[in-house]
């Protein structure tokens, strides 16, 4: 890497010559190492996707989600260090609670996506501290129906139709850009989401992983919640079988 | 607790500190501004409601109270909700200040969203909730500051079900049968005469004429009271809130009533 042996990438505070910070782009790097989620905003709600590597058999199934919930009606879905997603999802409650105390209303999530962009954002100013290592998704069904947005190591965040971020993410956005997903419901979304997980999921590089998946919409009242059972298994299935014949042909 | 090593064993301000080596830290308590001399605290309710009524029966809880907030003796707004369902499994049903009722509503929404983050599988019951409440109104009667309500807190988890009174002193008892306010004194007794030994058996249908016939009689009485209503009933199968309710009431007595009917002398 040209930053290497440099100076210039010692600190978030200090741009290269040609205008990067690097420590933002090693952040990056952190979530670019991690296991894919993606992230679908379909008709009528959102589905959220992780693909949870596992490094441990000794580990609890099912703990350190790396989906949480933000607000009744928001979720949010990382790669990257798990702990900053721990601690970036309980300030975007704080936000999300913020806003019901000075509004009396749910917040929408463009006020949350960008109360987030700010915060982390200023954690790419100071020498004191390392920008975040996550890029989060974070869905929503709001007042206006479903809404999804990226909040990137550098503070930015785009809407998105489609989101991908982690390791599989370029397989992962060739596969979102084929669906049509306004005209997806969330149920077959979830199928869709599972599916594209297993596909991006290498198995020389990584063994073992988790299908954390989420949703919220008309389903779900609306509600972010985590996928039933009987659905989560029916959609690995199916995911796994969708694998099996691609494999064959 | 104050947190700061640098205060312990030290005198509480600097200026009497003789001795002092550093900067004290700013310890935690009441900031006294410009404005302090100024504010108050409630004193009264404003915009009230009056009774609500509680009790036990065969599958859960019943709740009612009508929809009148008073501005002192005018009937200032007819379709308040008191009921106030809280997460899946509880009502609260609240009598007093209006305004404090909205900002216990908003403190208890705060609470269900931060449990339901926490996606460990544990939901918020009637008792915590209670506890909750209990807490709240007793620490904010301890700042002199009260939130004026009287509440009662109805609710079914895990096959029991649970109903108890709270009010802006703190004060908490829970009972089979309940009633706040004018209700205290007026449906309270035929709440215990309907209601007290047949917890077990009362059906909901019976339940419902118990509490239509005590909301007639408030309504006759109790002069800050609206003849519509509305009944919660909390059960195993979740929180039913009706629409608004009114009972039958006769009024051709009071043509007889001197200053009320026409005048015969």
């Amino acid at each position: 890497m040209t930053s290497i042996g440099t100076g210039y990438d010692l600190s978030a505070s200090t741009y290269s010559p040609d205008g990067r910070i690097f420590q933002v782009e090693y952040a990056n790097k952190a979530v670019e190492n991690s296991g894919t989620a993606i992230g679908l905003r379909v008709k009528d709600g959102i589905v959220l996707a992780v693909e949870k590597l596992v490094h441990s058999k000794l580990l609890v199934p099912e703990a350190n989600r790396r989906i949480q919930t933000i607000d009744r009606h928001v979720g949010m879905a990382t790669s990257g260090l798990a702990a900053d997603a721990r601690h970036l999802a309980s300030r975007a409650r704080d936000e999300a609670q913020s806003y019901r105390d000075t509004y009396q209303f749910p917040p929408p999530l463009k006020a949350i996506a960008d109360r987030l962009g700010l915060y982390v954002q200023a954690y790419t100013l100071y020498s004191s501290v390392r920008p975040f290592g996550i890029s989060s998704i974070l869905g929503a069904v709001d007042k206006d129906g479903p809404i999804m947005f990226v909040v990137e190591p550098s503070g930015v965040f785009y809407g998105y139709h489609g989101a991908a971020v982690g390791k599989g993410s370029q397989l992962a956005k060739t596969e979102l850009e084929k669906l049509k997903l306004a005209e997806l419901s969330t149920r077959q979304a979830v199928f869709e989401a599972a599916r594209i997980i297993y596909l991006v999921h290498d198995d020389a590089k990584d063994k073992d992983f988790e299908l954390e998946i989420t949703w919220i919409g008309d389903e779900t009242n609306g509600q972010h919640q985590i996928v039933p059972k009987d659905l989560l298994a029916e959609a690995e299935q199916k995911a796994k079988d969708a694998m099996e014949e691609g494999f064959d042909s | 607790m104050d947190h700061f090593p640098t205060n312990w064993g030290r005198p509480r301000s600097e200026a009497v500190d003789l001795y002092n080596t550093y900067p004290l830290h700013n310890r935690p308590g009441p900031k006294a501004d410009a404005f302090t001399e100024g504010v108050q605290r409630t004193q009264a309710p404003i915009v009230t409601g009056t009774s609500v009524l509680a009790f036990r029966f065969k599958d859960g809880i019943i709740m009612a109270a009508d929809n009148l907030a008073s501005y002192g003796s005018l009937a200032r707004f007819k379709d308040v909700q008191r009921l106030i369902p809280v997460g899946a499994y509880t009502v609260i049903g609240g009598g007093g200040d209006m305004s404090d009722l909205q900002h216990i509503n908003h403190l208890l929404e705060g609470l269900i969203i931060e449990e339901l983050c926490e996606e460990d599988g544990h939901a918020l019951g009637p008792a915590e909730i209670y506890e909750y409440l209990s807490q709240v109104l007793y620490a904010r009667r301890s700042k002199m500051d009260p939130l004026w309500n009287s509440l009662l807190v109805g609710g079914f988890k895990d096959g029991k079900s649970f109903l108890g009174y709270v009010d802006l002193l703190g004060t908490t008892y829970t009972a089979s049968t309940l009633a706040t306010g004018y209700g205290s004194m007026i449906a309270q007794p035929l709440l215990r005469k309907y209601v007290e030994g047949r917890e077990e058996t009362l059906t909901e249908d019976e339940g419902k004429k118990i509490i239509e016939e005590c909301m007639k009689v408030l309504f006759y009485r109790d002069a800050r009271s609206i003849n519509k209503y509305q009944i919660a009933t909390i059960t195993e199968k979740g929180i039913s809130i009706s629409e608004s309710l009114s009972a039958h009431t006769e009024w051709s007595f009071a043509e007889k009533i001197r200053g009320y009917g026409a005048q015969t002398q």
